[in-house]
């Protein structure tokens, strides 16, 4: 199928002329009518014609020297502005919302060229793990639809997944563009914070939030995050470090990671971990080894307070930012939340409350600063961590939202990854006995984001993983 | 790790909802009392964290006073029109706001 074909082989074919924009986005709009009412994934789809004209004035237009994304049909969580385009975070409270500004990742690959096709359904606020958590029905996983895609960006990773666009644009708080890649076979970044501008992306924790790629491939995400990162002057954290060619640093991938070693934290592969996904992981460790990587068992103490540093920050963080929705300027009133968003603020007004702040908020903020220790020295005795994304395969529809601890139990894998703030790059590492998807992470120094494309192409390159897609 | 388990009443629950402007019922707050401790009880696993002598981090970019140049960006500014199109209530004009004195 077309859209099976890489960003790269995609751009070579239009520059060829062997298909069109055109044909691109009608592929899409194909794929739309048959998988969206089997998904779920989008909010919003652009209006059909709408696309198609952009496609046909992008076909016109085109050059030579046309950019890596020009042409190609992309679409975004529904958490980014978009001019004249609603911007629901898939909550009621936000139902009719009309951006008049757009974000800057939103901007950066429009002047690229790229064609928007539809704001994908997520978990409200970025607010869990499996896409339930949505005013716009649940998101199923393309795999099986009686299973969840994972979340929150769970409309990004189903919509790569049966190719209703060629990437997507996905925000990860505590692991929300690494869950539902591992859950749906495809592959995801969370960036080093600040790598990508936050500006135009509703705020979830905003010391945690971090925007980066969502595609088919390594080698797709080294070319949507090539041109998407970089200093941005509306958003005061985005880092001023220069943005390599990710994508040409990919070639000689693998003369360049033989040697590096890969440190295993042994905490991370013990009791919890489903043993089909531990030796899937193992096995994909034992792939990076044939290509001359070593291998260090490590130890990683701390593991334990990741999800407390986690579910005191990020509910702190985001009941100060879901403040500013009042109803007056913009969006309905706060009765409009869900249950599971309103007990995260809950949580973060209790940790922030006076008399609770020195054991709580204080507390988490402290063993924050640990965490970036523990990282740190974990990362000077290796190059890169390799650790799994999901403690389980996909649950069935339902069974996280019944209970909220266990909810908030799924991200334990991903969830100390953002307050250290170092890149994370999920991969597909193989399926279950019966079929379903599985992933691994691979960790690296802040702005190592060079590196884990290097890693992770040059697996995807003795592997087939991740080009396989869901029977349809 | 033995963690004490927070206390946490039904009028604290409305208090906390009050605190966060929430508009919780007494039917949501019996339901949410459980739910919330359960995930208290299990954050505050933490407390059992030595973090003697251990300083905060609330960032990690190391970025501190982000200046620019003091001029208007005309790309960034919207019309009356724009900044009121997605209130639900406005008039002459303006934004309508609940008042605040009596």
């Amino acid at each position: 199928m077309l859209l099976d074909l890489s960003i790269r082989e995609l751009q070579a074919g239009l520059a060829a002329k062997k298909f069109s924009s055109e044909d691109l986005v009608r592929k899409c709009y194909e794929n739309i009518a048959r998988e969206q009412p089997r998904t779920n994934a989008f909010i919003t789809i652009v209006d059909k014609e709408t696309a198609l004209k952009e496609a046909k004035e992008k076909d016109a237009a085109r050059t030579p020297s046309a950019p890596p994304l020009y042409g190609i049909p992309f679409v975004l969580k529904d958490s980014f502005a978009t001019r004249g385009i609603r911007t629901t975070c898939a909550s009621n409270v936000l139902r009719d919302f009309i951006p008049p500004y757009d974000a800057t990742v939103y901007r950066r690959l429009r002047e690229a060229g790229a064609i928007l096709i539809g704001k994908m359904n997520m978990d409200a606020w970025g607010h869990g793990g499996s896409s339930e958590n949505t005013d716009f029905g649940a998101v199923r996983n393309p795999w099986d639809i009686e299973r969840v895609p994972g979340g929150s960006s769970g409309g990004c990773a189903a919509g790569v997944a049966v190719r209703m666009a060629a990437f997507a644009i996905g925000e990860d708080t505590g692991g929300s563009i690494r869950n539902p890649s591992a859950w749906c076979n495809t592959t995801g970044l969370k960036v080093t914070y600040g790598r990508v501008s936050r500006y135009g992306c509703v705020a979830y924790a905003s010391s945690f939030d971090t925007v980066g790629p969502m595609g088919k491939s390594v080698e797709d995400c080294a070319a949507i995050l090539e041109a998407t990162a970089g200093n941005d002057l509306h958003d005061a954290t985005s880092a001023p470090v220069p943005v390599p060619s990710y994508t040409a640093e990919l070639a000689g991938a693998e003369s360049f990671i033989k040697d590096k070693t890969i440190g295993v934290p042994r905490e991370l592969f013990g009791e919890g971990l489903d043993p089909e996904i531990r030796a899937s992981i193992m096995a994909s460790i034992d792939v990076l080894k044939g290509l001359g990587m070593q291998v260090k068992e490590l130890s990683m103490p701390l593991f334990d307070y990741g999800l407390p540093v986690y579910y005191l920050i990020a509910p702190s963080e985001t009941s100060s930012n879901l403040a500013r929705y009042d109803g007056v300027r913009y969006g309905g009133d706060r009765s409009n939340f869900t249950e599971e968003t309103m007990r995260r603020i809950m949580i973060g007004t209790y940790a922030l409350s006076a008399g609770y702040y020195d054991a709580y908020y204080r507390k988490a903020q402290k063993a924050r600063t640990l965490f970036i220790a523990e990282y740190k020295r974990l990362l000077s005795e290796c190059d890169v961590l390799v650790m799994p994304v999901n403690p389980t395969v996909a649950p069935k529809v339902g069974e996280l939202m019944a209970d909220p601890l266990a909810n908030l139990l799924a991200d334990v894998y991903t969830v100390s990854i953002n307050p250290v703030g170092v890149p994370s790059l999920a991969v597909p590492s193989g399926f279950t006995k019966a079929g379903l998807p599985i992933g691994m992470q691979i960790v690296g120094k802040m702005f190592a984001e060079s590196l884990l494309f290097q890693i992770g192409h040059a697996f995807q390159s003795e592997t087939d993983y991740h080009t396989r897609a869901p029977k349809v | 790790m033995n963690a004490q388990m927070p206390e946490l009443s039904i009028s604290d629950v409305k208090k906390v909802a009050a605190l966060a402007s929430l508009p919780v019922s007494d039917a949501l707050a019996e339901k949410f009392r459980p739910q919330l401790l359960s995930v208290l009880g299990f954050v505050g696993e933490i407390g059992t964290l030595d973090t003697e002598g251990v300083v905060e981090t609330s960032q990690v970019t190391g970025l501190e006073n982000i200046y620019r140049e003091d001029v208007v960006e005309e790309s960034s500014m919207f019309t009356q029109k724009e900044a009121l199109q997605n209130a639900k209530r406005t008039h002459n004009g303006y934004f309508v706001v609940k008042a605040v004195i009596e």
